[in-house]
């Protein structure tokens, strides 16, 4: 089981509230000071993505975010339920409506793997993952 | 903490000086200022940002955003930013090579190029 576990309404809202609970937990969990600020942007786009995902799939789950202290190292997994016809692709005709906000799922796919090392994204017909994990020093 | 924003004229430009966090919440509002600008005829934007805490990549997208629309009328859209933390997403995103990045609103104003 996660360490903690945070579900939420898909709404844009509480993607902040997630980026704290997460920094918490990260710095109580012994992630460096220095990387909190990373972990804090790479959660926040992963949730956002999953918003973005539910809302433009109509899911009405909401989205899970698990955080899990392990041994000598810390990980932030992101679960969504929006379902891919093809792994890894949006849901045809469910992309955004604003053409400014086209591209900003991968932007912020783009920002993750820049500024996390260990980042596994899955995709599936029942919803995808991001899974990012950091070494702790405590 | 929520998203702040105010305007300014300083000569031909007009300053955004922007303070809080961007996120998927609040980048809407920001963008609703851009669009507003724009369309009451301000070109020439100076976002200064050194009051923001936090920025991710919705908040890039509505500044692209921002860029794009004034670009359709020859206008500039520069930013002020002497972060680092904010500086680094630019960065990653190779966003450094669209956006003029200036260390002070003054410098922003000045600048022609």
């Amino acid at each position: 089981m996660a360490t903690v576990e945070l579900r939420f309404s898909a709404l844009p809202e509480h993607v902040r509230t997630a980026r704290l609970v997460a920094a918490a937990v990260a710095r109580r969990a012994g992630v460096d000071e220095a990387v909190l600020d990373e972990v804090r942007l790479a959660v926040g786009e992963a949730c956002t993505r999953a918003v973005g995902l539910h809302q433009a799939a109509n899911v009405p789950a909401p989205v899970r975010v698990a955080l899990i202290e392990e041994e000598k190292q810390f990980s932030i997994e992101v679960g969504d339920e929006a379902p891919r016809s093809t792994p890894g692709e949006r849901v045809p005709g469910a992309g955004p409506e604003d053409p400014e906000a086209e591209g900003e799922d991968e932007m912020g796919l783009a920002v993750i793997s820049g500024l996390v090392d260990d980042v596994e994204v899955t995709a599936g017909e029942n919803g995808g993952s991001i899974r990012m994990t950091w070494p702790t020093t405590s | 903490m929520d998203l702040s924003l105010s305007t300014r004229t300083v000569g031909d430009r007009t300053v955004v000086e922007v303070g809080g966090e961007i996120d998927v919440y609040t980048a809407p509002k920001l963008r609703e200022q851009l669009v507003e600008l724009v369309n009451d005829g301000s070109f020439h934007l100076v976002v200064d940002m050194e009051r923001v805490d936090f920025l991710d990549s919705t908040g890039l997208g509505v500044l692209v955003g921002g860029l794009k629309r004034v670009r359709a009328h020859e206008g500039s859209l520069r930013l002020v930013c002497n972060q680092e933390r904010i500086l680094k997403i630019f960065r990653i995103t190779g966003l450094t090579k669209v956006f003029p990045i200036h260390t002070s609103v003054e410098e922003a104003v000045a600048a022609t190029d």
